[in-house]
């Protein structure tokens, strides 16, 4: 289990990551990496400041000290305008959803779709929608409101407009969580059949150890504000360290 | 101390809203504009507040002049009520409740729509979109608010009049065309177009107080409801202060 450096493969690449709110500190010199086409799962405890941490890779979050480098520029560097390019080839999955709710599932969809590509006609925009909600299996839902649908299904919808952009990265928090075993599964498998379909690198946090197992290239920990450990998903299990081994119970 | 409580509260609000205000002058309302959600939240924001603006503009004007005729009656100048009535709507009473009425049903809705699109991470999630949510949520619904306020209170004072007429042929039968000569002869630029200006200030302290209320709501429902509903209480008061320094600048410029 050693620390990645930096290398020319590396999409993500996040070093010494420092942030607290008050007096109350959340992420203290946080490192990892991420390679290009590799599904890296980040799990920690409720309240470890795992949202924290990927609000930090997209900017909704302003880290107090250190570096986070998406496609090789620093993000808390940016102007405004590039770091809007920059989110357009990262695609994040809000652990709510955080589906509009006064819009169409159509509409949700298209609304990155227009904001970040504004020359694409509406044919093609169309094309995209159906497409990226094909991918999920609700290709029927495109004229309902977000109220008319199940948890299941929200978090489906959400995942399609997390990459209807077509993505090199996404950023999943907490992709399975409040969902029914079978529904969960479901999800694992579209997370995998999109980075099989559009070779995309990932970061997927979660808590749930069904879900690491089936999607995780490789795992990290996040604890106390570090990154505790990596490994993949076998030494995890095999770990004797009662912070990993805890997981497990 | 509750009480030194709430007014440290209110004053550290309105510092925050000033703030809030600044931002909407120094990036709000730079390109690129969202032309489109303008246009849609004028037909929600004006359109929409009409038919409510109409009937109590229309109850206001009727009661005030039934209200007004006994006095007028004791007096003997029981002729001049038009004129009294139509000075009362349209120099106060018609921008002041169309504001309150306003906010009630504007700074409410607003309030609790962004709060809920804050606490839902919606407006994370329009940023995120390569949208800026202040421009796109924030900006448009102020000036749709400052734009609209002005025309539902130039439809709502006609609308009032109207119920005055009413009020007046209960008793005693004038014509149309005779209570508006009458209402319109002892009206003065000086009556109308201060009285419109301000409301151009009621629908900005609306708008702005409402997404302010709403952009920094708390976790949680009872986070929204009570941005909701201080969207309304502080935006009513904030109507009356800007009420108070307009009848003291037009007082001051001479033009009462
Ligand atoms: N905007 C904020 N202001 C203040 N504190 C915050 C803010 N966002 C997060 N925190 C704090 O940071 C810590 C980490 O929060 P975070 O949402 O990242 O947890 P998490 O690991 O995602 O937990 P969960 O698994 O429950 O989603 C929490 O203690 C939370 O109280
Ligand atoms: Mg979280």
């Amino acid at each position: 289990m050693k620390t990645q450096t930096a290398t020319e493969n590396n999409v993500i690449v996040i070093e010494k990551l420092c942030k607290h709110f008050g007096d109350h500190t959340v992420l203290q010199d946080f490192a990892l990496s991420v390679k290009k086409e590799e599904n890296v799962v980040v799990l920690g405890k409720s309240g470890s400041g795992k949202s924290v941490l990927i609000k930090c890779i997209i900017g909704l979050l302003k880290p107090d000290s250190g570096n986070i480098k998406v496609f090789g520029q620093n993000v808390p560097d940016m102007s405004h305008e590039v770091l809007d390019q920059v989110r357009a080839r990262i695609g994040f999955l809000f652990q709510g959803n955080a589906l509009y709710d006064s819009m169409t599932v159509r509409e949700n969809l298209e609304f990155p779709l227009r904001r970040h590509w504004i020359a694409a006609s509406q044919n093609e925009v169309e094309a995209l929608v159906m497409e990226a909600l094909e991918n999920v299996g609700l290709a029927h839902t495109v004229d309902l409101m977000p109220e008319e649908l199940s948890g299941g299904m929200l978090k489906r919808v959400a995942l399609a407009r997390t990459m209807i952009l077509k993505p090199e990265v996404i950023l999943y928090d907490e992709p399975t969580t409040g969902l029914d075993p079978v529904t969960a599964r479901e999800i694992d498998k579209l997370i995998l059949k999109l980075q099989d379909k559009y070779h995309t690198s990932s970061i997927i946090i979660t808590h749930d150890m069904n879900c690491v197992k089936n999607t995780a290239d490789r795992v990290a920990l996040l604890l106390d504000g570090r990154c505790y450990a990596q490994g993949t998903y076998t030494d995890f299990e095999h770990s004797t360290d009662p912070n990993i081994h805890q997981f497990f119970e | 101390m509750a009480f030194t409580k709430n007014i440290k509260a209110f004053l550290n609000d309105t510092g925050d809203i000033a703030g809030f205000a600044g931002q909407f002058f120094s990036t709000g309302i730079k390109p690129r504009f969202e032309v489109l959600e303008l246009l849609n939240q004028c037909y929600i924001i004006g359109y929409k507040s009409l038919p409510l603006i109409g009937l109590t503009g229309f109850i206001m004007g009727l009661v005030l002049t039934m209200q007004l005729r006994p006095s007028l009656v004791a007096y003997g100048v029981e002729s001049q009520l038009p004129v009294m009535v139509g000075i009362a709507i349209v120099r106060e009473i018609g921008p002041v409740i169309t504001a309150l009425i306003f906010a009630g049903k504007i700074a409410s809705s607003i309030g609790a729509e962004l709060g809920s699109m804050k606490v839902t991470e919606q407006i994370d999630a329009m940023e995120v979109s390569g949208t800026n949510p202040f421009k796109y949520l924030v900006a448009t619904r102020t000036v749709a608010t400052t734009l609209m306020l002005p025309v539902l209170t130039v439809l709502g004072d006609a609308i009032a009049l109207f119920g005055a007429y009413i009020g007046v042929n209960i008793r005693s039968a004038t014509s149309f065309y005779l209570f508006f000569i009458q209402v319109f002869r002892s009206l003065s630029f000086g009556d109308v177009l201060p009285a419109f200006f301000k409301t151009f200030f009621f629908g900005f302290a609306v708008g702005i107080v409402g997404c302010y209320k709403g952009y920094t709501s708390s976790k949680g429902t009872r986070g929204v409801g009570s941005s909701a509903n201080s969207a309304v209480v502080l935006s009513s008061v904030v109507i009356f202060f800007i009420d108070l320094l307009a009848v003291q600048l037009t007082d001051l410029l001479g033009l009462n």
